[in-house]
């Protein structure tokens, strides 16, 4: 990377973390929805763990690996929504008026991504384990569970930033959020793959890669170090952002049309 | 001259290469009409340009173009002696510009917008802090720098914006709708700002307006475009002088010697529209007859309460020119020469 890259890269990441930090109102809803959610999922259906199969006595811990989703969902939303602000406000378009690389401009813009989904993964984590969730892989098992958290943020936030930049409005990018949440109700997110007894249910959840991404954070919870689901599920967080940085790299080269 | 501001790539002198040309230059929208349609136009190193027009008459799309954000449909187009459309990023690295929205960061303050931009024009680490302040310092927003701007004032806004356009010591400067809406203190400051970055740093600025005293306050010439094309061209007093005759308006102090005055006035010159009371009438000689007017009138014996005389304005030839007045124009105003 030349210096001029890393300056442009740095300059943009030091402002989208500064813009996530003084945005109370992107971070606070990012934390406690989720938290909300697994407190209401974990009491409510926690007698799920007597059906046969299921694979821990905790639901709280097979449930833990539900907001680490649900947050990077908030990241799509978030990160889009930001610069589509940039676009209606043509803050853009002094961006564009320097010698801005489109690189530098998606890869800055994920910085606050980086930054939400690491306070998320933390949060969601010990408030877990405080609330009795088990962590069989211990302190490594947390590292990993991190990194793939701010991954999936981080792939999720450059669906944001094609949607951004697509359609030039923070609205149109904030209706994605329920589209997105429909996947996560129609994954393996409230039983495991094994237990979903009606076929085209289970058949949805098995083609969701939600599914994976929710077996990769369990196998850490619960199950013990397993090679396969940490790699389907960064496997998985590395495509959605290749795609979704191809895809915003190509509606950039559409929305600036400088010459 | 106090030396410019630039780094990287600074233009430190003036020269032929710092002014624009343009030749034919259209933009044509899909199933729209075309926004700029075959306009030619030269302005000078050093010189402030007026472009003047309605909301719609395509000053911003030729802004744009002129800009490299936006490719023309077809002409073309030098900025600093670089082509607009091959050429775009040494257009970029010549000019500044402050579009039609001031497009800042409400989250950040001026400082971090400062450093933000500097880096972004390849400034150096160690210039980009004493760059933002030396820019916030000039345009009065040094004591602000550390604020956030959504809490500035539109004013305040502008200001930014110009110093943000500034940061990398551009030789030519865009300036898109820069007062509009700002009170007549910020749009005055302004002004002197753009006046003094012409006058004693030889930057070339082209200045689009809805404003006909901005244009004629500020630029050396000036062009009206309305419906993507220019309809007229020159500095403010040739355009003025080409529409011509001076009115002169006068208002007695007795109401009853209006027709008196009246019959006075139109030994001048046609008589034209006054205001209620008073009587009117075109200057055939011009200015110049002002004195015979007043000596005719003290001849008759009419006291008069006012007298004004009004100067042909930017906003008699956008008419002329046009057909319509200039929306939302503030007008040149009248000239009052006393009362008697």
């Amino acid at each position: 990377m030349s210096g001029a890259l890393r300056t442009q890269v740095g300059q943009l990441a030091h402002r989208s973390v500064l813009r996530t930090l003084r945005q109370p109102a992107q971070i606070v809803p990012a934390l406690v929805f989720p938290l909300f959610l697994l407190a209401v999922n974990s009491g409510g259906l926690k007698d799920a763990t007597s059906l046969p199969g299921f694979p821990t006595d905790s639901y709280l811990t097979f449930a833990l690996a539900v907001p680490f989703m649900q947050g990077a969902l908030f990241s799509v939303m978030n990160a889009g929504t930001d610069l589509a602000r940039d676009i209606e406000t043509g803050f853009l378009n002094r961006l564009a008026l320097t010698p801005l690389r489109g690189a530098a401009l998606l890869s800055g813009l994920l910085a606050g991504a980086v930054v939400l989904g690491l306070v998320q993964a933390v949060t969601y984590l010990t408030v877990g384990l405080i609330a009795g969730a088990e962590l069989v892989t211990g302190v490594g098992g947390a590292l990993v569970i991190v990194a793939l958290a701010v991954s999936i943020t981080v792939g999720f936030g450059s669906i944001g930033l094609f949607a951004a930049l697509r359609t030039g409005s923070g609205e149109a990018v904030q209706s994605l959020f329920p589209v997105f949440f429909v996947f996560l109700f129609i994954s393996a997110m409230a039983l495991p793959l094994e237990l979903l007894q009606t076929q085209w249910f289970h058949d949805v959840a098995a083609a969701n890669p939600v599914t994976y991404l929710l077996e990769a954070f369990r196998s850490l919870l619960f199950e013990g170090w397993d090679a396969g689901a940490l790699a389907l599920g960064f496997g998985i967080a590395a495509v959605i952002l290749l795609v979704g940085m191809l895809a915003a790299g190509s509606a950039l080269k559409t929305r600036l049309v400088r010459t | 001259m106090r030396p410019r501001l630039g780094v990287g790539k600074p233009a430190t002198r003036m020269s032929a290469g710092d002014g624009i040309e343009v030749e034919g230059l259209v933009r044509e929208f899909k199933n729209g009409p075309r926004a700029v349609d075959g306009i030619d136009l030269t302005v000078e190193a050093g010189e402030i340009y007026g472009f003047l027009g309605p909301n719609g008459a395509g000053k911003s799309t030729t802004v744009l173009m002129l800009t490299t954000l936006l490719p023309p449909t077809a002409g073309t187009a030098r900025v600093a002696g670089f082509d607009i459309v091959s050429q775009g990023p040494r257009v970029r690295s010549s000019i500044g510009a402050a579009l039609q929205e001031a497009a800042l960061d409400p989250l950040l303050t001026g400082a971090e917008h400062m450093r933000l931009q500097t880096a972004l024009h390849g400034i150096p680490k160690a210039e980009r802090t004493a760059r933002g302040a030396e820019l916030l310092e000039r345009v009065g927003l040094a004591e602000a720098g550390d604020r956030k701007v959504g809490g500035y004032s539109g004013g305040m806004k502008r200001r930014l914006d110009l110093a943000l356009a500034l940061a990398h010591g551009p030789s030519i400067l865009f300036l898109d709708e820069p007062t509009t809406g700002l009170d007549i203190q910020s749009r005055t400051a302004l002004w002197d700002e753009v006046s003094r970055l012409a006058a004693e740093e030889g930057v070339t600025v082209f200045l689009t307006t809805q404003y006909l005293e901005e244009a004629d306050a500020l630029a050396g010439r000036v062009g009206i475009i309305d419906h993507g094309q220019i309809v007229a061209e020159g500095t403010p007093a040739e355009l003025k002088a080409e529409i011509g005759r001076p009115t002169v308006e006068a208002v007695p102090r007795e109401p009853g010697e209006r027709e008196r005055l009246a019959a006075v006035l139109e030994r001048f010159g046609e008589r034209t529209g006054g205001s209620p009371g008073g009587a009117a009438a075109l200057l055939e000689g011009g200015e110049s007859q002002l004195a015979e007017v007043v000596r005719a009138l003290d001849g008759e014996g009419i006291a008069i309460e006012t007298l004004q005389l009004h100067a042909p304005s930017l906003d008699d030839v956008f008419l002329a020119k046009t057909g319509h007045s200039l929306e939302g124009s503030g007008g040149a105003g009248a000239e009052p020469v006393g009362s008697a």
